[in-house]
């Protein structure tokens, strides 16, 4: 088994095939799009691949240390060109191709119309424990 | 306490757990010691209680809980090359089981303990819930809680109370508890009820009991307030027949009682305002003037942004959402939530564009992804109308 980042941003990414904005859709697109979701993450726990996810709100700030008795400084909020990280989910699968087709379909998230958002996410797989056994 | 123990087992336990905590404290032994103990105790007790339960749980649990303390004692004891004293089961001390609990309540909820803190404290040595539990409950590490617990049993290892302790720290601590709601196999709201009608029973507290009213009748309304997948239902839109009337019938008598003693706080002005809701069969028949009085008098007790906020959109409905939108342009915009009130203010005052783009700003930043999309939704369905 290993685990992968499903990576989803606010900006920084390519932009979608069907990208209008949510609150451009109808009401009950916005509903079915919501059921999509919760319905995509309680298959994964039924299969035993969900491992966690995670929304963020959009408000962010950089943080850095500044020197001994300071304050640390900050930078903020995120200027506009900025890459932002809207949420994540952790899948825990058997195979890099499994993480592939799991990130195609959330990828297909119905929009506006109805039809898929074609949103692009990014897959991230995580560094792996050290192995016990090495030789 | 996993399943091995049946809901009324384990309920039983728990509401033990401190009584017993209590009697080891009065014997000499300090409270993050007995409080091991007593936790060391319940679990012995959910491996041997389903084949038995013992006719008397409570004296099971002492014995049991006194012989973990001697275990420790003894180890320690000969570690250190210390004398034994406390050998000897001493006599049971006088009967003060109540005032045990309440001293309880007062030391998880001392100031000099963050809230986060106070809360897992009383979570678990009140409560007597485990640390797997509470740590599920909310949704951290068990290592994580387990330490959370022991620093705050350390910090408040030399609180000796010379006299009563300050209930207002208590209600904070269990009102806290109650707004985490519910997620993992601890439901917190109940939880929090249930100690907190502990609490209004040992105490003869007006604004302990507007706080257990307070809390029933929101938790009345938990049934309608979201849908099956998770989506709120605001207010107004709510099966009013899905609300639970015997939870109801309980908190506006017990709200009444605590407003008859004519000391008026916070709390009793809050479960006022959700007693007003609670009492509109449909919505259209809310007494707003009403509301908007003890909005008022909640202004006064204490002078917050939020109930500022709140008394913004109660003037909306009881004068109108002009009205309205001139009682909320005085509160402070930072306020957690402002851009969504206004957004529902310009709508009523027919003002749909500016309200589809506020209730969109607004989603953006929502605190929880139940008002987030509640919110978009809005949004969506002003635009879906401005589109014609």
């Amino acid at each position: 088994m290993a685990k992968y980042l499903m990576l989803k941003h606010y900006r920084g990414a390519p932009e979608s095939v069907n990208g209008a904005p949510m609150d451009q859709w109808t009401p009950q697109e916005v509903e079915d799009h919501v059921q999509y979701m919760n319905d995509f993450a309680a298959r994964l726990e039924s299969t035993g691949e969900y491992v966690d996810s995670q929304a963020l709100s959009p408000q962010g700030t950089f943080v850095r240390y500044d020197g001994e008795g300071r304050p640390p400084v900050t930078d903020g909020p995120f200027a506009e060109t900025k890459d932002l990280i809207a949420g994540w989910m952790v899948i825990d699968v058997d195979t890099y191709d499994r993480a592939l087709a799991l990130a195609g379909e959330l990828s297909a998230a119905p929009g506006a119309g109805g039809k898929p958002i074609h949103e692009w996410l990014e897959l991230r797989p995580f560094l792996n424990a050290h192995p016990t056994v090495t030789e | 306490m996993t399943g091995a123990v049946g809901l009324l087992d384990e309920l039983l336990l728990r509401e033990l757990t401190p009584a017993v905590i209590g009697v080891l404290v009065r014997r000499g032994v300090d409270f993050a010691t007995a409080e091991d103990a007593v936790q060391e105790a319940l679990l012995a007790a959910a491996l041997a209680w389903p084949g038995q339960q013992p006719a008397d749980p409570k004296g099971w649990l002492v014995t049991v809980a006194w012989r973990k303390f001697l275990d420790a004692h003894r180890s320690e004891a000969s570690r250190r090359d210390r004398e034994l004293r406390v050998e000897a089961e001493p006599p049971p001390g006088p009967t003060e089981a109540a005032d045990d609990t309440l001293q309880l309540f007062f030391l998880c909820a001392h100031p000099s303990l963050t809230p986060v803190a106070a809360v897992a404290l009383t979570l678990r040595a009140v409560g007597g819930l485990t640390t797997r539990q509470i740590a599920q409950a909310y949704l951290v590490p068990e290592a994580t809680m387990a330490q959370r617990i022991s620093r705050a049993k350390r910090t408040v290892r030399d609180v000796r109370f010379t006299g009563p302790g300050d209930l207002a720290t208590v209600r904070r601590v269990l009102y806290l508890v109650f707004n985490e709601g519910y997620t993992g196999e601890v439901d917190l709201a109940t939880e929090a009820i249930r100690l907190t009608r502990q609490l209004a029973a040992m105490t003869d507290d007006p604004e302990t009991a507007g706080l257990l009213a307070l809390m029933l009748l929101h938790h009345a309304r938990r049934e309608a307030r979201t849908r099956s997948d998770g989506s709120l239902v605001p207010l107004t839109e709510q099966d009013r027949s899905r609300w639970n009337t015997s939870m109801i019938t309980e908190g506006v008598a017990v709200l009444q009682t605590a407003l008859g003693r004519d000391r008026l706080g916070e709390f009793q002005a809050q479960a006022a305002i959700a007693a007003l809701h609670a009492d509109a069969p449909r919505a259209e028949e809310t007494d707003w003037v009403q509301i908007v009085g003890w909005y008022d008098e909640l202004l006064r007790l204490t002078e917050s942004p939020v109930v500022q906020l709140n008394r913004a959109i109660a003037i909306g409905e009881a004068d109108g959402a002009k009205a309205g939108l001139a009682a909320l342009a005085a509160v402070d915009p930072g306020v957690p939530r402002h851009t969504a009130a206004s957004a529902y203010l310009h709508e009523k005052a027919g003002d749909i564009a500016t309200a589809a783009r506020l209730y969109a700003d607004a989603a953006r930043s929502a605190p929880n992804l139940a008002e987030r999309h509640h919110l978009t939704r809005q949004a969506a369905r002003i635009n879906q109308l401005l589109r014609g």
